[in-house]
């Protein structure tokens, strides 16, 4: 190697490692809460008497801490049912966001279903999609019983077969190989 | 458009005489000023004209630092194919769209306040208090629609007159990037009012995001800054729509425009190949011999 060549190099190596310095640490930044998983809320949103088998009942809490109004979401809540073939003395809390697109679902309680408004989504009394353009089951929300009163934890995702895995976003496909194609996010909780 | 009289027009930037006619050689003094000088003038005649040349000296002493001459006289006088007609202008038609975004959005960022409490009250205030806050708003708003129709207008002119072909396939690539960063303008200025419609349409549009297959869910989360939709979620849509894009799109719209300068405008399809007025040198044929030559300005797209 000649003494201009060494030059060459080691100047275009210490720009290099100039211009690393200053966008590897910036784009770190920008992408940093890709990683990153907040810590696990639980929050009280009745009695255990207020929960019954047969139909679920509205609540509303906070998902989202730090952004008022926009952070809450609304689940709907029952108590497990040996009908089904559920675990009995459980609560059950199915999310209000169509898993099509994120739009807010309603249960009707005439039909025993789960509508949606935005492109006609419905899903059974479990959450299972029925029709329209949905890819899976409603999510869900943990539970728990502290002092007589339920808790709602963190999201979780279930597969056609209602078995949980992690939360996806609105529109991924869940079990099979679509746990490879829509891979779970660092940022999500671990499936109960 | 009246014509500047040459007086107030400094030599160098005077428009080039035509392939044929004797013009005035550049930087040369009109000839009458050698022959007859000036006759004894009164202290008013004087001032008046000096004063009617000092555009022309400023003119000049910006010329001799910067000899931006050249590239002003070959960018404003340059030849245009015969048959160009009003589509041609939906190019800057759009350029004009995004200049009124730039400015509206300057001073729209004067009283908008990016938090997640406060975005929706700082955008009534703008409509509701600001003096001629409601039209800068509505100007910012409805300009963005005008920008995008624009933009897919000045695409459908390129592509049925066959303006992307060689050897302009360059600028059609960075004309769709401009698409694309338009589109993310929309996408993420949606968000900003923080009204009921703008976070519905952004949880929608983060899930249409996250829907691609590997990539989607960590995009998605890269939106989002986090699993759910929230107060991060706005600064970074805030400072992508009037930090990150614009300045990659201004960046891009100076390419685009140096590769429509340098490469000159296609005829319409329509144009009837006629003899070129100039005949071509010899020595340059074989570079234009299927008839592409990008200096001849009225040559038909190939």
């Amino acid at each position: 190697m000649t003494r201009r060549r060494a030059f060459t190099v080691a100047a275009q190596g210490l720009g290099g490692l100039a211009g690393a310095a200053i966008i590897l640490p910036a784009v770190g930044f920008a992408v940093a809460p890709i990683f990153h998983r907040g810590k696990e809320r639980w929050e009280g949103v009745g009695p255990v008497g207020d929960f019954v088998e047969d139909t679920y009942r509205q609540v509303v809490f906070t998902e989202t801490e730090g952004i008022g109004d926009a952070g809450k979401t609304t689940a709907y809540v029952r108590m497990s049912s040996e009908e089904l073939g559920e675990e009995p003395g459980k609560f059950v809390a199915v999310s209000n966001r169509c898993v099509h697109l994120g739009c807010p679902v309603r249960f009707v309680e005439a039909a025993g279903n789960f509508i949606c408004p935005c492109h006609g989504g419905v899903y059974d009394f479990q959450g299972k999609r029925i029709g329209g353009p949905p890819v899976r089951p409603l999510d869900q929300f943990q539970t728990r019983v502290r002092n007589g009163q339920v808790e709602v934890g963190p999201r979780y995702s279930v597969t056609s077969q209602l078995e949980p895995v992690r939360a996806r976003d609105p529109g991924e496909f869940t079990g099979g190989i679509w746990e490879y194609l829509y891979p779970p996010r660092p940022s999500t909780f671990p499936a109960p | 458009m009246p014509k500047i009289p040459d007086s107030i027009v400094p030599a160098p930037l005077r428009k080039p005489a035509k392939p044929g006619q004797s013009g005035d050689p550049k930087g040369q003094a009109p000839a009458d000023l050698k022959t007859s000088p000036p006759e004894k003038q009164t202290h008013v005649e004087r001032l008046t004209d000096q004063a009617k040349d000092a555009p022309a000296d400023v003119l000049a002493w910006v010329d001799q630092r910067t000899a931006a001459s050249g590239f002003l006289t070959g960018m404003l006088y340059r030849k245009v194919p015969k048959g160009t007609n009003w589509f041609y202008t939906l190019g800057s038609a759009t350029l004009f769209a995004f200049i009124v975004q730039a400015v509206t959005g300057v001073f729209l960022a004067m009283f908008y306040v990016p938090s997640t409490t406060q975005a929706y009250a700082s955008i009534a205030r703008i409509n509701n208090e600001v003096f001629l806050g409601q039209l800068v708003h509505g100007m910012h708003k409805w300009g963005a629609s005008v920008m995008v129709i624009l933009i897919f207008l000045h695409m459908g002119r390129t592509f049925f007159f066959g303006a992307y072909k060689y050897p302009r396939e360059l600028n059609w690539v960075i004309g769709v990037v401009l698409l694309i960063l338009t589109m993310l303008m929309a996408f993420t200025g949606y968000l900003l009012p923080f009204d009921q419609r703008s976070f519905w349409a952004s949880v929608v549009g983060i899930n249409i995001n996250g829907t691609g297959p590997v990539v989607g869910p960590y995009l998605s989360d890269f939106l989002r800054a986090g699993p759910e939709l929230g107060a991060t979620t706005l600064s970074r849509f805030y400072a992508i729509h009037m930090l990150l894009v614009p300045g990659a799109i201004i960046a891009l719209i100076g390419a685009h425009m140096y590769l429509v300068v340098k490469l000159g405008t296609t005829a319409p399809p329509w144009t009837k190949i006629g003899k070129p007025k100039i005949a071509t040198p010899v020595s340059q044929l074989d570079a234009g011999a299927n008839g592409s030559t990008p200096t001849n300005g009225a040559s038909p797209p190939s």
